[in-house]
């Protein structure tokens, strides 16, 4: 961090005020002229909370997505299919047992099962012809989203989550302050969904133990060296397609996963694999290719770009994430933490 | 050796290899014998056949044959040859006539249509050159991304695009008193089309323009060493592309007679890249045979799920497996396929040498 602000002070400036602006807009109470000019602060709240949730969501497909194609160059087509799988196999799981946690170790094992009988039936047998496999997948994710229609119709399914996570969580962030004609102040507290906070905790704490198991452990040591080299890790001896199977697996359980969370904020239903795939691909593209702390600040932008441009501009909320990413092409095109 | 010597000598070789025949003995008899069937097809095919087999057939082979040219000869595969027919057909819509009197212009057609080119080549210039900072694998997202950001933009503006309805009432102009949507004005106006898109994509393979592009798809940095820009011919060739992919989709406007986001959302862009891989992108005539097959599907699939006995919903499924089949055996579609059976046909099973 120093060494960027050492490096691009002015760009460290202008972050840096962005920063304080943000934090003088959550904790401060909202001047009558900033109500008047962009809404209510508890609307800017919501979309906030919203934005950085959603991201959390996007950053649990992403990563998957990411680490997969840091590792062997795949691009995965299919990785929105698998994240709707995932979607479907939580809700049945939760439904049967009746037991919301159990969804999700479930659908992580299977999913993950799937995505490494793709790798050793796809991946390795066209490996280095990256425009076959991505053709490849992209005709798994037709035939997948077509037997899924088959198999569970057009029908939304909604998991809902266990009795001590629903309802509102009391936060201490003043959402407006009113003075009574009585003279007695009032003052209102934002509510925020508990399931939401929640599932943001839970995506954090995986972000952080993939970077710690990436960048401290053994085996993170053989993804990062197979991401840099690939032929001489293979040449020191390592059994380079056992990480890959690994990594295939894992990446793939992540996207089945973030099916279960998604499933619980929103829902399952046909249309949302493209949905996924596509915020995914956006959130690679601009996090940079195969960069996890990437993934996470894409997902972020990408979460908040959403909500906030559904909120303050509802026509072209899609075309803002889309008017980010070309900015980002265009200016650094092999992402923002992209290499 | 001299230069000329040289060359006399290839000249000669070439003129032996010919037998010194005129240009029109040169065509494979393959081309005469379709050619003849095209141009009297009509005399014994329906007007169905003729309309919605054969015309959405053209049409659709022009717009795989624009990524075919930038996918073959540039080695850009680009997903946004769908919304560059989109734009063609908006245009038109916008600025001709249509029953959304309100936004449509109403301009004669002579304005029209070469307008509606025009703004498609800017535009595809423009996503060209956002394209073109990438490679591989990575043009295919950065192209998937922008057809489903032209998907959303469209659904949602209702100030230009009019939004989830889109336009209808969209009709070719009578032109020389002829209602070219008339199967067969209509037959044979694609047709005129697809063939001139055929062939100018086939002598585009040996023009220079063309063997630069292939230059660059094959090593770009040699290209670039030896003074060839090759940022602007991967750009020319976005440009380029979009004029089969223009009049593609001005003409499936005037066919389904209308335009709406449905017709540039994300399935068509996809079904766009599977009839051009499914046909092969080696050779131009991939991108008809691809569109052939897959329009044939499209039309009959229903039937023929429902005579095995299934449901007539699982034609996605059927077209899906069938392209995963053709990728998963053969490197260049069906063309790739076609070229390996002649090879071991040619070829004698005992020693492995080729026949004569």
């Amino acid at each position: 961090m120093r060494e960027f602000s050492r490096r691009h002070p002015v760009w460290a400036g202008v972050v840096a005020l962005a920063v304080l602006i943000l934090l003088y807009l959550i904790f401060a109470i909202w001047p009558e002229w900033l109500s008047d000019a962009i809404g209510s602060k508890k609307i800017f709240l919501n979309a906030l909370f919203n934005g950085i949730t959603l991201g959390g969501l996007y950053f649990l497909v992403a990563s998957g997505f990411t680490l997969i194609f840091g590792l062997m160059r795949n691009v995965n087509l299919a990785h929105g299919s698998l994240y709707l799988l995932g979607g479907y196999i939580g809700f049945f799981v939760a439904d049967w047992t009746g037991f919301w946690l159990l969804a999700f170790p479930v659908s992580f094992i299977i999913v993950g099962l799937l995505g490494v009988l793709m790798q050793i039936f796809v991946f390795r047998r066209m490996e280095g012809q990256d425009l076959r496999q991505t053709l490849v997948t992209i005709g798994i994710s037709i035939v997948v989203a077509d037997l899924m229609l088959w198999g569970f119709g057009g029908d939304f399914y909604n998991i809902s989550p266990p009795s001590w996570l629903s309802g509102p969580m009391e936060t201490n962030l003043i959402t407006s302050q009113r003075v009574r004609n009585s003279g007695e102040v009032v003052t209102t507290y934002l509510k925020y969904p508990m399931v939401r906070i929640v599932i943001f905790a839970a995506s954090v704490a995986i972000g952080v133990a993939m970077w710690l198991v990436l960048n401290r452990t053994r085996i993170g040591m053989l993804v990062r060296a197979g991401v840099d080299d690939r032929d001489m890790l293979s040449a020191t001896g390592a059994r380079i397609q056992l990480v890959f199977v690994g990594v295939f697996f894992f990446g793939a359980g992540l996207a089945g996963l973030a099916g279960v969370v998604g499933a619980t904020f929103q829902s399952a239903a046909p249309g949302e694999d493209v949905r996924f795939l596509l915020a995914s691909l956006v959130v690679v593209i601009v996090g940079g290719m195969g960069s996890i702390p990437g993934a996470a600040l894409g997902a972020l932008l990408i979460g908040l770009a959403e909500q906030f441009g559904s909120v303050y501009f509802p026509t072209y909320a899609v075309v803002l994430t889309f008017l980010i990413m070309v900015v980002v092409l265009a200016f650094r095109p092999q992402g923002l933490l992209g290499r | 050796m001299t230069m000329e010597d040289f060359t006399r000598k290839i000249d000669a070789s070439i003129a032996s290899r010919q037998g010194k025949k005129m240009w029109i003995e040169r065509i494979p008899a393959g081309y005469w014998i379709v050619g003849f069937i095209l141009l009297i097809m009509p005399s014994f095919a329906s007007d169905f056949v003729l309309f919605q087999i054969f015309g959405w057939t053209f049409i659709l082979g022009m717009i795989a044959t624009s990524l075919m040219f930038l996918a073959g000869y540039g080695g850009m595969v680009s997903l946004a040859q769908m919304t560059f027919a989109g734009v063609a057909g908006y245009m038109v819509a916008i600025f001709g006539d249509s029953a959304i009197d309100t936004i449509s212009q109403g301009w004669p057609w002579w304005v029209v249509v070469p307008l509606a080119l025009l703004i498609t080549i800017l535009f595809a210039t423009a996503i060209g050159w956002l394209a073109v900072r990438t490679e591989g694998i990575y043009t295919i997202m950065i192209t998937l991304a922008i057809a489903a950001a032209f998907f959303y933009f469209t659904r949602q503006n209702y100030d230009i695009f009019n939004g989830f309805q889109g336009f209808n009432s969209v009709f070719p102009p009578r032109l020389f008193g002829v209602n070219w949507r008339q199967p067969l004005p209509f037959y044979y106006m694609t047709l005129m089309w697809a063939v001139i898109t055929f062939l100018v994509a086939l002598y585009l393979s040996r023009a220079p323009f063309g063997l630069a592009l292939q230059g660059v798809r094959d090593n770009p940095r040699r290209m670039a060493a030896l003074g060839f820009n090759v940022t602007a011919h991967r750009v020319a060739a976005y440009a380029f592309s979009a004029i089969p992919a223009g009049l593609g989709g001005i003409m499936l406007t005037w066919q389904s007679a209308q335009i709406s986001p449905g017709t540039v959302s994300i399935q068509p862009a996809i079904d766009i890249l599977i009839i051009a891989v499914v046909g092969g992108l080696r050779h131009p005539v991939g991108a008809f045979v691809g569109a052939f097959l897959y329009v044939l599907l499209k039309t009959f699939a229903v039937d023929v799920l429902i005579a095995l006995g299934l449901s007539g919903d699982r034609f996605q499924l059927l077209i899906g497996l069938g392209f995963l089949i053709v990728v998963y055996i053969s490197d260049d579609g069906l063309l790739g396929i076609w070229e390996k059976l002649r090879a071991s046909r040619n070829r004698d099973p005992l020693t492995g040498e080729r026949r004569g």
